[in-house]
């Protein structure tokens, strides 16, 4: 009986449906694939070609700019520095927002100033706050070596010598991101319910710490692991502050991998090359993704 | 624990607070104070942050002299609420077919909006500046606009709150006669502000401050955006000028911090909502 149901009068109106939804749906396919897959699937075939922005043509040279990449010097120090500026940044900027997302949770007074003070590097134009930070690390003029100069001690040059221009930018990096996933977390901390806490403290957590070691922190759990993955996504992506503030120098003491794309192919147009490196840049992005879900299936919220 | 142990801890709590906020306060001060100082007395390095002498009319005007400031401003304003717009209009007729009518093609949708989500726009910029090139239509609010008018992001957001929506509600529209049309901007819409804000908020400020893709698609003063502008502006002021730089970077960040001041309450929200893509 069913089947003649499925079979009779309700096939016209599902197929009128069907029509309604890929109409509805029509617009955001044609600019996903016109604006997204296309271009991905493009950059990746670039990659094995020599195409060259203002020459006509091009030809296809399989692994030969991938074998290029291997033994760029610039490309290495790139990778590197990313590598570097991702390991400071993530790890600071997830301690001090779990830290100050604590502190504030836990306060009284004042919680919505302190979340408003903390949050607002977010909704501060970055390539504007990096040009305050520039002279701020000023190495004559700038407050935090006048500071310094006080206390006896004479700054470095911060931005502007290969051994510290690293540091410069990822303390700039994490003052930007620190309010942002404390955000993340403030969230993630309201949403523990409040009897967990006195079980825990009838089980004989007493302290703070017992407290923290066996109630907040599991039950933050997936919060701390979705902020990690964007934390290290977002540090991957840095470009306004290298591009607006160093150029990568000095001596490419600051090249990361978005500005090193950015230069090969926008300044010298050497499309090809720059979509092996896109390709690259890519396949980070992904294993990251994949590394979270992997994690995310694993390890149970509440281990 | 012990009421002295309490209010000692209270203290401590309130006091590393406290010092963190003013560390994290100390790049706005200083830009409000040296945007307020005359050259020289910024060169004397010293850490008083009232100004000697006030100079504040005096760098403002060079500021707004050397780059057009309400052309930057106006052209942030136009590109953001264009992108906003588009990226509504086309996501959320797509994000209702897939939570709510029988469409077969929603889970290989949800597939290529899972995909999309991974790729940024640093990944197809070179394709698209190569089309883009070719189409000339670089130096353009269309090139400016056109690869954000897209956004899967959009589509998964409001996907996950349109499947809450309860389907009588869709019915009882059905049997009142109105269209599918109909339905999405008179039911879904009115019934999906919390989203919508929350993306709206997510969409202007990723717009407002992106630096890179300008950069690669404009190279004239008339079509730049904020950060562009903040950055020829730099390059125009060779030297160092900083109390011109400063009341530059004033100017242009305090709109977005000013809307933010106002509603901070919903901006919180719409990135703890939207929290997934940075």
């Amino acid at each position: 009986m069913a089947s003649i149901a499925a079979d009779m009068p309700i096939a016209p109106a599902d197929r009128r449906e069907a029509r309604i939804a890929w109409i509805l749906a029509a617009p955001a396919i044609t600019l996903l694939f016109l604006f997204i897959l296309l271009p991905t699937l493009a950059v990746i075939i670039l990659g094995f070609t020599d195409f060259e922005l203002g020459y006509g043509g091009f030809r296809f040279v399989g692994f030969e700019n991938y074998a290029e990449l291997i033994g760029d010097r610039t490309f290495r120090r790139s990778l590197w520095n990313t590598a570097i500026y991702t390991a400071i940044v993530t790890p600071v900027s997830i301690v001090l927002a779990l830290a100050i997302a604590l502190l504030i949770e836990a306060e009284t007074r004042a919680r919505a100033f302190f979340r408003t003070v903390y949050f607002l590097p977010v909704a501060s134009l970055l390539v504007a706050m990096a040009t305050v930070w520039q002279f701020l690390f000023h190495p004559t003029i700038g407050p935090i070596n006048t500071f310094l100069g006080y206390l006896g001690i004479s700054g470095p040059n911060w931005l502007g010598a290969s051994g510290t221009v690293l540091y410069g930018l990822s303390i700039i990096g994490i003052w930007q991101s620190v309010g942002f996933n404390m955000v993340l977390f403030l969230a993630g901390l309201t949403a523990i319910p409040r009897e967990l806490y006195a079980a825990a403290e009838v089980d004989g957590a007493r302290s703070w710490f017992d407290r923290f070691r066996l109630v907040t922190w599991p039950m933050l759990g997936p919060t701390t692991l979705f902020v990690t993955t964007i934390s290290i996504i977002n540090s991957v992506k840095v470009f306004e502050t290298v591009k607006t503030l160093t150029e990568g120098g000095p001596n490419k003491a600051s090249e990361v991998l978005l500005f090193t794309i950015y230069q090969e192919g926008f300044v010298y147009l050497r499309v090809g090359y720059a979509s092996a490196m896109t390709v690259v840049f890519l396949a980070i992005l992904v294993v990251l993704m994949f590394l979270q879900y992997r994690v995310l299936d694993r390890k149970v919220h509440y281990a | 624990m012990t009421a002295h142990s309490l209010t000692l801890g209270r203290m401590l709590r309130f006091g590393l607070l406290s010092l963190g906020a003013l560390l994290f306060l100390a790049p706005y001060i200083f830009m409000i104070s040296t945007a307020g100082k005359a050259q020289s007395e910024i060169f004397s390095s010293s850490l008083s942050l009232i100004p000697e002498q006030w100079s504040f009319a005096e760098n403002f005007t060079k500021a707004l002299s050397r780059v057009s400031m309400p052309t930057l401003l106006m052209n942030g304003v136009i590109v953001c609420a264009l992108i906003f717009l588009v990226q509504v209009v086309v996501a959320i007729p797509c994000a209702y077919a897939m939570a709510k009518l029988k469409f077969r093609a929603a889970r290989i949708m949800m597939v290529l909006v899972m995909l999309g989500l991974l790729v940024p726009i640093h990944a197809t910029a070179l394709p698209l500046y190569v089309a883009f090139d070719r189409l000339s239509v670089l130096n353009s609010y269309t090139a400016l606009v056109a690869p954000f008018s897209i956004s899967v992001f959009a589509i998964f957001l409001f996907l996950q709150f349109f499947r809450a929506i309860p389907d009588d509600l869709i019915h009882a529209a059905r049997l009142d006669g109105m269209s599918e049309a109909g339905i999405v901007a008179r039911v879904i819409v009115p019934n999906a502000w919390p989203a919508i804000t929350a993306f709206a908020i997510f969409s202007v400020v990723a717009h407002w401050n992106d630096l890179f893709w300008p950069l690669v698609v404009v190279s004239n003063q008339d079509f730049a955006t904020p950060p562009l502008g903040l950055l020829y502006f730099r390059a125009a002021e060779a030297g160092d000028d900083y109390g011109a730089l400063m009341a530059a970077t004033l100017i242009i960040t305090l709109p977005l911090v000013a809307a933010f001041l106002v509603a901070q309450k919903r901006f919180v929200e719409g990135i703890t909502m939207t929290g997934l893509k940075g």
